[in-house]
């Protein structure tokens, strides 16, 4: 219970008399003294606002969500026809596995790595995801080879993060947040202007054929569909079997990565920055030097993941604009900050609920009340509304340590 | 132990009276050995001067006491020479040698000066050995580009943590390793901080209000953990609000009142100097404020009716 205090209220007097009460040994009335600080401090999330029993039944309800979504997409795997549910069911494994969802992830495990770790509030990562595929395609469509046109993607995506560092790192992290925005907008405006058509392709962007020739010539996929379940597709090209290996071992590959830097002494300082720089900087770490190596790092999932945005579609700038930032944070939250394997459960899940929410919303409300293309809207307006009730009842995500990591961090 | 003091061993009271008894009794006296040494420090927040100290040396190898009245300057003043605040230009202070006036507040801590802070800094939602073993200096798998290959800093992880379990040991917070710190009880989070702070092998160690909302028992085992790093050689010093702790540990006390150093000297001294009873103890400080008594109608009239004397024998 103890946990659930926010670290601003930490030494405040009811704590510190709670703290006092501590140490003398009556440990038994602790979580309730807790429990009225928190619902004093105006109703922090967990203690007082539901009664056990009405989470219970949450838990209950959370559980058979994720079932029923497994389970449809399975019944539309093995082509068991249900009718409209087995159309939703398809639609869902196919957004599941898409090349996209996969891009989204890698830019969640960037922003991960930011906020999860650092608490680092980058509110631009689309920006970087834009970066990184301009660099990337405009670069192969200039003739350069492949390795280097990735390379030149990710440079273009560290150096918007170190200039957007130095001058905000070193001060709170609100400025951080505000810098981040303006300049992922920034970076779109400049990409859509006419004034540079001739690179950018202004607001049409580059179309993906040429720039994708590169990436399908190394498949060793033949050519040809191939179907397994109802899934089908063509073995290699744009909406391929090919692209979704790549985009999918990308995944795997930035989870290892990020597996194995945050057991490491370096994510332990990540931590340790995110819940206190002034203790760090105390104990003789260089704050800042710590802070911009995560912004880096994270910016270049971004970039990484705005190649593979881009493949099997095209460099569109007002496609990653605002609105991919928040579906990141919405799918970070989600999955659960500071996990490893958050970020992509939570893109998967985020891409996933909204189809079956739209499915069944257009499928079972007659027209007249709800069309197609309202349902879509309301497929929105559930995803936003869900991410409220997340961050007040399930801070943590869905994989997320509830102790380690609080929406309010 | 220190080259200058080498002749006395400075964990005998007797050699400490010895070594401070040569030592002036007066605002920015000079010491035998000082360990840290400040000149023109100012620091002005709009029109108000919170410090303003023109001279002041630190012993090396004792405890000092920084006291004074709530707005002395005495936490702005530790902020300023950790290098968590920047003073007015012209200041200088050096320690152990090195001037650090530049520098920033990880550079000084690195210099071997490690403070811990008025308000706790645990990192609550880490494990208590997470937060002892982030205190250890130099560790190759704190660099990125190494950080991924474990071999690399398995080795000196163990050491570290090796480490870390002793000084918990020490401070009695073993069994709560495996523990969010944000568990631990104030007091608790104190002696954790203290521990962190000595990860990082310093030299001299600041503490600002170690004692400050802890129960009389963890103060008690508080003041026997200052008192042995003074023993292994530490120079430390302490801001402290509480006269009882100051006058039972300290050897030195150095007080400060609207941001100038205005009294030094011996516990017992210091606070028969008539700046000192100005300044900051009044007519009752051998009262204790602790004490039920004072509550009692005739206690507090008498003490009422003495202050209102005092108030117009001023005016």
């Amino acid at each position: 219970m103890v946990f659930n205090r926010k670290k601003t209220e930490t030494d405040t007097p009811a704590a510190v008399a709670e703290d006092e009460v501590a140490a003398q040994g009556v440990t038994a009335d602790i979580s309730e003294t807790a429990a009225a600080v928190t619902a004093a401090a105006g109703g922090e999330a967990g203690g007082p606002l539901l009664s056990s029993r009405t989470r219970e039944m949450f838990g209950y309800v959370a559980w058979g969500l994720g079932a029923l979504i497994v389970l449809i997409m399975l019944l539309a795997f093995v082509g068991v026809d249900l009718g409209w549910p087995t159309r939703v069911g398809d639609n869902m494994l196919d957004q599941a596995l898409d090349p996209q969802t996969a891009a989204v992830a890698v830019a969640v495990i960037g922003l991960n790595i930011h906020f999860g770790y650092t608490g680092l509030l980058n509110m631009g990562q689309a920006g970087f995801m834009l970066l990184g595929a301009y660099g990337f395609a405009i670069s192969i469509v200039e003739g350069v080879p492949l390795l280097f046109a990735v390379v030149i993607g990710l440079l273009a995506s560290a150096l918007f993060a170190v200039v957007l560092g130095v001058p905000t790192l070193k001060l709170r992290g609100d400025y951080l947040a505000i810098v981040t925005i303006s300049a992922a907008e920034i970076v779109r405006y400049v990409g859509r202007a006419t004034t540079f058509n001739e690179h950018t392709g202004g607001p049409q962007g580059i179309e993906g054929q040429d720039f994708r020739g590169p990436v399908t010539d190394l498949s060793f996929f033949g050519t040809g569909n191939f179907d397994i379940g109802s899934l089908d597709y063509i073995l290699t090209g744009a909406n391929s079997w090919w692209m979704r290996a790549v985009a999918w071992a990308v995944v795997l590959l930035s989870v290892g990565v990020v597996y194995l830097l945050v057991r490491s002494p370096w994510g332990r300082l990540l931590r340790g920055v995110r819940e206190d720089e002034d203790a760090i900087r105390s104990l003789g770490k260089n704050v800042f030097a710590i802070k911009m190596q995560a912004l880096v790092l994270g910016g270049l999932f971004g970039a990484v993941a705005g190649m593979l945005f881009v493949l099997p579609s095209s460099v569109v700038p007002d496609s990653m604009g605002r609105t991919l930032t928040f579906y990141c944070w919405t799918a970070l939250l989600l999955g659960g900050a500071a996990t490893v394997f958050g970020p992509v459960l939570g893109s998967i899940l985020f891409f996933v609920v909204r189809i079956l929410v739209t499915g069944i919303a257009d499928n079972t409300v007659p027209d007249s009340v709800l069309n197609t293309q309202q349902a879509g809207q309301f497929g929105w307006i559930v995803i936003g509304v869900s991410l409220m009730l997340l961050v007040i009842f399930r801070p943590q995500g869905v994989l997320g340590d509830k102790r380690e990591l609080r929406f309010n961090a | 132990m220190p080259e200058s003091t080498t002749n006395l061993d400075l964990s005998q009271k007797s050699a400490r009276v010895e070594l401070m008894s040569g030592v002036a009794e007066e605002p920015g006296s000079a010491k035998p050995d000082p360990m840290l040494t400040v000149d023109n420090i100012t620091r002005h927040f709009g029109g108000i001067t919170a410090v303003d100290v023109t001279h002041l040396e630190v012993q090396r190898g004792i405890i000092t006491a920084l006291i004074g009245p709530n707005g002395a300057g005495k936490t702005t003043f530790f902020n300023l020479i950790t290098g968590f605040d920047k003073p007015s230009p012209g200041a200088s202070w050096t320690f152990d040698g090195q001037g650090i006036s530049k520098t920033s507040a990880s550079r000084v801590a690195r210099a071997g000066m490690v403070r811990t802070f008025q308000l706790t800094k645990a990192l609550n939602r880490m494990t208590v050995l997470d937060n002892m073993m982030l205190g250890a200096p130099g560790q190759r798998g704190e660099r990125l580009l190494s950080s991924w290959l474990q071999p690399l800093w398995s080795r000196q992880e163990k050491d570290i943590e090796d480490k870390a379990l002793s000084l918990l040991e020490r401070f009695k917070l073993l069994e709560k390793k495996d523990d969010f710190a944000g568990s631990l009880s104030g007091g608790q989070r104190k002696l954790l901080e203290m521990a962190r702070a000595l990860m990082t092998d310093p030299k001299m160690i600041m503490l600002d209000e170690p004692m400050a909302g802890v129960n009389p028992a963890l103060t008690q085992s508080l003041l026997g953990h200052v008192e042995s790093l003074r023993d292994e050689g530490m120079t430390v010093l302490f801001v402290e609000h509480d006269m009882h702790v100051v006058r039972h540990i300290s050897d030195w006390v150095v007080v400060m009142a609207e941001g100038k150093v205005v009294a030094e000297g011996t516990a017992k001294n210091v606070m028969a100097q008539q700046a000192v009873v100005d300044a900051y103890l009044g007519a009752h400080h051998d009262t204790d404020l602790g004490d039920d008594a004072l509550l009692e109608d005739e206690n507090f009239a008498a003490i009422e009716a003495e202050a209102q004397q005092e108030s117009e024998g001023r005016s």
